[in-house]
């Protein structure tokens, strides 16, 4: 950040507007504020004074919406005019596990009108779990001429036909993320849409659609977009057509495989060996979907600079997998399942001294019977080896305080920290005590801990512990939790950081919801199901805080959710 | 200062709920479940499962499961469900078995067998025929049928030459040859 310029213009800037007007042109305030990035830097700008709200607003080019019902589309309009990406997001997280009904809301439609007239220059458009139908990306695709990147995580309520209409129409796409999406994959026509005469892309995702695309028409597009650097195939391409399409891109810097499965010759073994080491930018690598030690051998080569290795979807054994990082040493994130238990992540503390991120998915997260995955032994191993993690989402059957405390000791660094023990409500395994000593260690020690979830048998002292030392804390995740109201109560009296909670199957009640009306006012969300929240305890709430979006659903499970930013204006109540 | 959240507001009248006119919706309390994930509540009421998971082709879980745990998205557990079904065969792995000769074709389920010898013996049984025992070297050599599969690659191979898991795995379709063929396999 420009510290200096803007200090240098705020000493000049006195509450006296003429004198101001005369020594400061809004022109150059304009031009230092535009190279102010980050959004919250540029929120706090524009609470200076009247002229730098103005500057910021007219320089301001991306716009965040981290809730897409706290303000209008016609507001942000007004207030923005010269927007040029937009980022949106909608539905509680929660809807990622089907705690959401169908036909919540979130569509994005409206917002696209009024982007249409406002913003007929858009290039940009990122949202995550938002509704979005066939038509909304039809008209999309015929309303911006300049449209470049479009990034959909999360959403739902399209199809592929959707697509095509993208591909079909933006002659300057240079960006299309598909991601994880309520996608109704009718078939793989859509990528044979993008005219023969377009060259443009750079990044191109559609790793998690299942149905066949046409490779030839994939291999055209790629040998002509010559600046690809992303590409993420989905399962329908076999080794052999990856091949063939390296050969043809080998500046690629992320590459997704397909199934990496499949019965080669020698020669088109060594020519797929040949095709991935020459990827010499290649810095992420995913897909990898049912990989086995026999093929894993084929990327060695190609491991070196790598500093993102997805293997989420290949079913690894840990010997597979201490092999293949033998040849990764620069590596700085890595996902895993389970199934290469807490050997393989013994191999990761050894291999991989610069290792910030882990994540170890469950390979079998709904069978009881299984004894094998992680354990505590595990993360403890790795956390001896990489002291500069900051980022762990860990799956386990098992967990004990004594480990946690290790942990944080060799990690002290955690930014975020998401330990699910699977088993709801279960304690410490050795001593049967709840877990509350671990959470405890982990906001004392973590200090910049921003992302917290919880897991295992916990009282109300977590939350004591949480609300005392979490002062940066931003996200906490609670399930299965607390024994009263006073759990509940300590979070919202202490986190002054808090902006997103979210509860489900706790005993927290009335009195602590209405606990935190000053602290709803900071805070982006509240998310609370199967509660002792009533609907009258909503209905105060609504009435207590009539800027917040309450909106409090009865039945079985009786959710609660506030959505809230600083200038919600609407209040909701459905039944 | 104790707040009646009940009483003090007279909402009834203007109340929204979910319910028939002059039907009382019960105002229901949730408790706090420490307990294993069996005694908990099931994946049903209210909440309409989002499209994903409707187009898993598998069998309902055999216990109760809390709605959204363990919080994994649903193109994971999509994933996950269908390479159960693919391995272990949730709803079986039926392949249709013809021998020559034979009017009609069966059916068996790969799974119920744990072995060759037992697959052989049902298949003996079943098509009243002698198949014999296997060697690696000359294959059912001294026996008037020889077991072949057509495998994933499309090619038919003898059964009994790679592990069983594998053989289960990669076996669309069985054929019991019959003489001349049949011998012939035992030699090359």
């Amino acid at each position: 950040m420009e510290s200096s310029e803007l200090k240098r213009s705020k000493d000049s800037v006195n509450s006296c507007e003429s004198a101001r007007r005369s020594s400061f042109p809004d022109e150059v305030l304009e031009r230092v504020l535009s190279l102010l990035k980050s959004h919250r830097d540029r929120s706090s700008v524009s609470l200076v004074c009247k002229d730098w709200y103005n500057a910021e607003r007219w320089s301001r080019t991306h716009v965040f919406i981290g809730n897409c019902y706290s303000v209008s589309p016609e507001i942000v309009a007004r207030r923005f005019p010269r927007i040029r990406s937009v980022t949106l997001k909608g539905k509680p997280r929660f809807s990622d596990f089907n705690l959401v009904p169908e036909n919540w809301g979130a569509d994005i439609h409206a917002w696209l009108v009024v982007f249409a007239a406002k913003y007929p220059f858009l290039e940009e458009l990122r949202l995550k779990r938002m509704a979005i139908s066939d038509e909304s990306l039809e008209f999309l695709a015929v309303s911006f001429p300049n449209f470049k990147a479009l990034s959909l995580l999360s959403c739902d309520g399209f199809s592929t036909n959707g697509l095509a209409a993208i591909a079909t129409h933006c002659k300057n796409l240079t960006e299309l993320d598909i991601q994880e999406n309520g996608i109704d994959d009718i078939g793989g026509s859509w990528l044979s849409c993008f005219p023969e005469s377009f060259t443009t892309l750079e990044v191109l995702n559609f790793a998690n659609l299942t149905s066949d695309i046409n490779f030839d028409a994939l291999e055209k597009l790629v040998g002509r977009c010559k600046s690809m650097k992303v590409l993420k195939l989905n399962r329908s391409v076999s080794l052999e057509q990856l091949q063939r399409l390296l050969v043809n891109a080998p500046q690629l810097a992320e590459l997704g495989t397909g199934l990496f499965s499949q019965e080669l010759t020698i020669r088109e073994y060594e020519e797929l060996e040949s095709a991935l080491s020459n990827c010499k930018n290649m810095h992420t690598l995913s897909g990898l979907w049912d990989a086995t030690g026999i093929y894993l051998t084929a990327l060695y080569l190609a491991c070196t600079h790598l500093t993102f290795l997805n293997l989420s979807y290949a079913a690894l054994q840990s010997v597979e997998l201490a092999k293949l990082l033998a040849h990764c040493p620069q590596l700085k994130r890595l996902w895993v399942l389970d199934t290469v238990e807490d050997k393989g992540l013994e191999a990761v503390g050894l291999n991989c001294p610069l290792l910030e991120e882990l994540r170890v998915f469950p390979a079998d997260p709904f069978d009881d019977e299984i004894v094998h995955g992680v354990t505590e032994a595990g993360f403890v191993a790795v956390s001896f080896g990489c002291p500069r993690l900051h980022y762990v989402l860990y799956f386990c059957r098992q967990m004990t305080n004594a480990a946690v405390a290790t942990i944080v000791q060799n990690c002290p660094d955690f930014t975020h920290f998401r330990l699910c023990i699977m088993n709801p409500g279960q304690p410490d395994y050795l001593t049967n005590e709840p877990m509350d000593e671990a959470f405890g260690a982990v906001v004392r020690t973590c200090t910049k801990l921003q992302r917290l979830s919880v897991s295992g048998l916990l009282t109300d002292l977590t939350f004591e512990y949480i609300g005392r030392y979490a002062k940066n804390l931003e996200t906490l995740s609670v399930a299965f939790a607390g024994r009263s109201d006073w759990g509940m109560q300590c979070v919202l009296g202490g986190c002054p950081k808090l902006r997103k909670l979210e509860i489900r199957d706790c005993p927290f009640g009335n009195a602590a919801l209405l606990s935190g009306l000053e602290k709803y006012e900071s805070m982006r969300s509240l998310w609370m199901s199967a509660c002792n929240v009533t609907m009258n305890g909503c209905r105060l709430l609504a009435r207590e805080m009539p800027r917040l979006n309450v909106e409090a659903r009865g039945g079985m499970p009786r959710h609660l959710s506030l959505l809230s930013e600083m200038l919600g204006t609407r209040q909701t109540e459905n039944h | 200062m104790e707040v009646n959240y009940e009483n003090g507001l007279n909402l009834k009248a203007t109340e929204l709920r979910l319910g028939l006119p002059g039907s009382d919706e019960p105002e229901r309390q949730t408790t706090p479940r420490p307990n294993k994930r069996t005694s908990s509540e099931i994946s049903s009421s209210g909440l309409t499962d989002d499209g994903n998971d409707d187009h898993q082709a598998s069998a309902p879980p055999a216990k109760a499961q809390v709605v959204g745990w363990p919080p994994i998205r649903s193109y994971r557990k999509n994933c996950i469900q269908a390479k159960k079904n693919e391995v272990e065969g949730g709803t079986g792995r039926y392949v249709k078995v013809s021998v020559d000769g034979a009017a009609y074709l069966r059916k068996i389920d790969l799974h119920v067998y744990g072995s060759y010898p037992e697959l052989l013996e049902a298949l003996e049984k079943m098509f009243k025929l002698t198949i014999g025992a296997y060697s690696e070297r000359e294959g059912y050599n001294g026996s008037e049928y020889a077991p072949t599969y057509e495998d994933k690659d499309g090619d038919w191979m003898l059964v009994g030459d790679v592990p069983w898991e594998m053989f289960i795995s990669s076996c669309k379709r069985l054929r019991i040859m019959k003489g001349s063929e049949a011998r012939g396999l035992g030699c090359i």
